[in-house]
């Protein structure tokens, strides 16, 4: 039982995997270990492959993400976690030097499928980012921002119903009702992020990325957001990247280490923090490096 | 600490925080002598300014002031050769011309009751003396009579007081005299100073706001001429300049930073824009003069000509400020964006226009302030000509302000000389409220995205 122990949450990039740890080198397997797959699979990673420009960035990554599960990615900085779920609502697209290869499912549709539009792909696989940032417009315009583009409402009534419903979720409600109109970016760090998950859940979503949600927050906020994820777990399904393994062991259901761009084991939460089966999931979390 | 104490600390191994007291005090100074360069340099440009406006401001404040000089006339019928008041021909083709002389000669010739010094060494006056007495009158009086005899058909073969309007000389012989007179050579001989001093006794000669600059076109006679045409021609240029500039600008820096995949073709198109925007204004009037009249055939001297040519000049630079604007828009909120689903083009349209709005009006706003202030270029398409006409559309010969100045600085004139300050003053007038449109529309606009 000596997870968590001795680890710091920092990491140093001079301290970077590649130099003691290299695969070849130690001997050490680089397939996954564990239970990547799953018969109720929301989405689907089949033999995954990004590059950016001629660097890549992510090996020949297979992984099922069950339904209605948490699921937290986890590994030293640079090992292709966030790479890896951007290309789950193929916000990667926005990037010009960025190519991926393999097939990613939806409810068993390739999403990277040539007819695939990204613009309903994103309505039902949403997605909050590391820094929040809401839109510099009021508190209502933030949550109403996605309804509207997708042309959800067609009444002021039921815009007004889905702001104050996301917003509750979301856990702002209460702090935010009497100052919807005021500007979102005038709200603290916590409140922003709370916001922008509000904003991503208005949109009603099956599928919620995060890309280290509280990495810009402090303790109490990152309570809350956690609070929130077990909420939210509920109704949606979850992929969270973290660089804090408190949070993955708190949050999650299931966790998927990362390293090098390799995916090394995917276990039970529980499993992955006590008992982990590959060497460098067990390096990682002692502490050993970083 | 004693100084022999203090060199062996030196040799020695010296403390940490003696060597960063030592070295304070030069800090210091060193960060004194970098904020006075500072100030040295705001205040170099505060001076020069405070020059050019004060020099602007002495030689072309008299050209809002203008002389008038009060004369009786008498609308005899005969002399006007009209019979009826009310035709408008005939007011066209009355001979006011000798009306008006007969006036003036008047007062010499046989006493009259307004020039008490002269009525008692009389003598007629030779016809050089006539000449030079008709030339204190501008040209220009001539339309006064006949404007107030148009107005008031009963008024013929009555005797009336005028207010005309002086010939310049006369102007500034009388705001020279107002203002001490020192080291002034007047274009007016003895005789005829003589004669306006007269005047000036009799309270025969006033000073009142010159609205004729304001409202009159160009002209041979400095104290007919204004800047009505050349002003309404800037307008209308700059209406066509904005009216095509902004949209293109706007549109091309958007596709240039959203769309247009980052390749050899659109890293060409870029150092293209960027060489354009360096290029000479009157290569742009070269090019507008080749192409726009040589190749398509189109009037030269209009304000849609001059429009097209000076949009030429300013699409450069409405394109590098507004991708710049662009470009300066976080990612974060195109990520945000693109997450929850928005298509390219609502992006785009919701949060990098709006965001990048104020950047991109600053960078437009300087971009037309030049534009407006552009001489060069209009002279190659032909907007250097005499305009006397208030343009009436996009299509009619006009001049624009700064050709105005131009060529009346270019006049031999003395009067010129104060109606081209004051026409700079004017242009200057138009600049920085335009420049201030542009600090008011940034905050506005700034403010309801912050």
């Amino acid at each position: 039982m000596n997870s968590n122990s001795g680890y710091n949450g920092l990491f140093d990039p001079m301290l970077a995997p590649g130099r003691t740890l290299d695969f070849a080198q130690q001997g050490l397997s680089n397939k996954t270990v564990g239970n990547p797959f799953s018969e109720k699979a929301k989405m689907s990673v089949r033999n995954l492959n990004v590059y950016y420009d001629n660097k890549q960035a992510i090996h020949d990554v297979s992984l099922d993400i069950k339904r209605n599960e948490v699921m937290a990615m986890i590994g030293p900085s640079g090992c292709g976690k966030s790479t890896f779920l951007r290309c789950l609502n193929r916000m990667n697209d926005t990037l010009d030097n960025c190519r991926v290869e393999g097939e990613v499912t939806l409810d068993e549709h390739n999403i990277y499928d040539r007819k695939q539009d990204v613009v309903p792909l994103r309505a039902r696989v949403g997605i909050v980012f590391q820094k929040p940032n809401p839109f510099p417009k009021s508190i209502y315009e933030n949550v109403a921002y996605g309804p509207k583009v997708h042309g959800l409402v067609s009444r002021r009534a039921q815009l007004d119903e889905i702001v104050e419903d996301s917003l509750r979720k979301a856990s702002l409600w209460d702090e935010v009702k009497d100052r919807l109109f005021s500007p979102g970016t005038g709200l603290s760090g916590g409140q922003q992020q709370r916001l922008c998950i509000a904003r991503t859940i208005a949109v009603s979503p099956e599928v919620i990325l995060m890309d280290e949600p509280c990495s810009a927050l402090d303790p109490i906020a990152t309570a809350r957001i956690e609070e929130l994820m077990a909420e939210l777990s509920q109704n949606f399904t979850i992929a969270i990247v973290t660089h804090s393994m408190q949070q993955a062991a708190r949050v999650s259901n299931r966790t998927a280490y990362f390293h090098m761009g390799r995916l090394i084991e995917v276990n039970d939460t529980r499993r992955v923090f006590t008992n982990p089966e590959h060497e460098l999931t067990e390096a990682y979390i002692t502490g050993r490096f970083g | 600490m004693s100084k022999a104490k203090s060199k062996v600390s030196i040799a020695n191994n010296l403390n940490t925080i003696d060597l960063v007291q030592r070295n304070l005090a030069k800090r210091k100074r060193a960060e004194w002598r970098f904020r006075a360069y500072g100030v040295g340099a705001i205040l170099f440009g505060l001076a020069c300014l405070l020059i050019l406006f004060s020099d602007i401001i002495s030689k072309g404040h008299g050209a809002f002031m203008q002389t008038q000089i009060y004369m009786e006339v008498t609308l005899d019928s005969q002399r006007l050769n009209i019979d009826d008041p009310t035709s408008d021909q005939q007011i066209r083709q009355a001979n006011y011309d000798s009306v008006l002389a007969q006036a003036l000669i008047a007062q010499y010739e046989t006493g009259s009751t307004l020039s008490e010094n002269t009525a008692d060494s009389f003598k007629p006056l030779s016809a050089l003396d006539k000449r030079q007495l008709l030339n204190l009158i501008s040209t220009g009086a001539v339309y006064t009579i006949g404007q107030r005899l148009s107005d008031n058909p009963q008024l013929l073969n009555q005797t009336v007081g005028f207010w005309l309007i002086a010939d310049d000389d006369v102007d500034n012989y009388v705001k020279n005299i107002e203002h001490g007179g020192k080291g002034f050579s007047s274009r007016l001989n003895k005789q005829q100073q003589e004669w306006v001093n007269n005047w000036m006794a009799n309270e025969q000669v006033r000073q009142v706001f010159n609205s004729t600059f304001f409202t009159s076109g160009d002209s041979r006679e400095p104290e007919q001429a204004g800047i009505h045409s050349a002003l309404v021609g800037s307008l209308y240029m700059l209406l066509v300049t904005i009216g095509l500039t902004f949209p293109i600008g706007i549109a091309a820096a958007v596709y240039l930073e959203e769309y247009a995949a980052k390749n050899r073709v659109t890293d060409f198109i870029e150092v293209n824009i960027n060489n354009l925007a360096a290029v000479p204004s009157i290569i742009f009037g070269l090019l507008g003069l080749a192409i726009f009249i040589g190749f398509f055939d189109m009037p030269r001297s209009v304000p849609l000509m001059g429009g097209l040519v000076l949009t030429l000049m300013t699409l450069p630079t409405i394109i590098i400020s507004s991708r710049a604007a662009i470009k300066a828009v976080p990612p974060s909120i195109r990520d945000a964006a693109y997450g929850l689903g928005a298509s390219k083009m609502q992006v785009v349209l919701h949060h990098v226009v709006p965001l990048a709005m104020p950047g991109m009006l600053t960078g437009a706003i300087i971009g037309f302030a030049l534009a407006l202030g552009e001489t060069a270029p209009l002279l190659m398409i032909g907007m250097v000509a005499f305009i006397v006409d208030v343009p009436n559309g996009l299509m009619d010969p006009s001049s624009a302000l700064p050709v105005q100045i131009f060529l009346w600085a270019d006049s031999p004139e003395r009067a010129f000389v104060e109606r081209s300050s004051a026409a700079i003053m004017v242009l200057l007038a138009f600049l920085i409220t335009m420049n201030g449109l542009a600090v008011w529309l940034r905050h506005r606009l700034g403010r309801s995205y912050q």
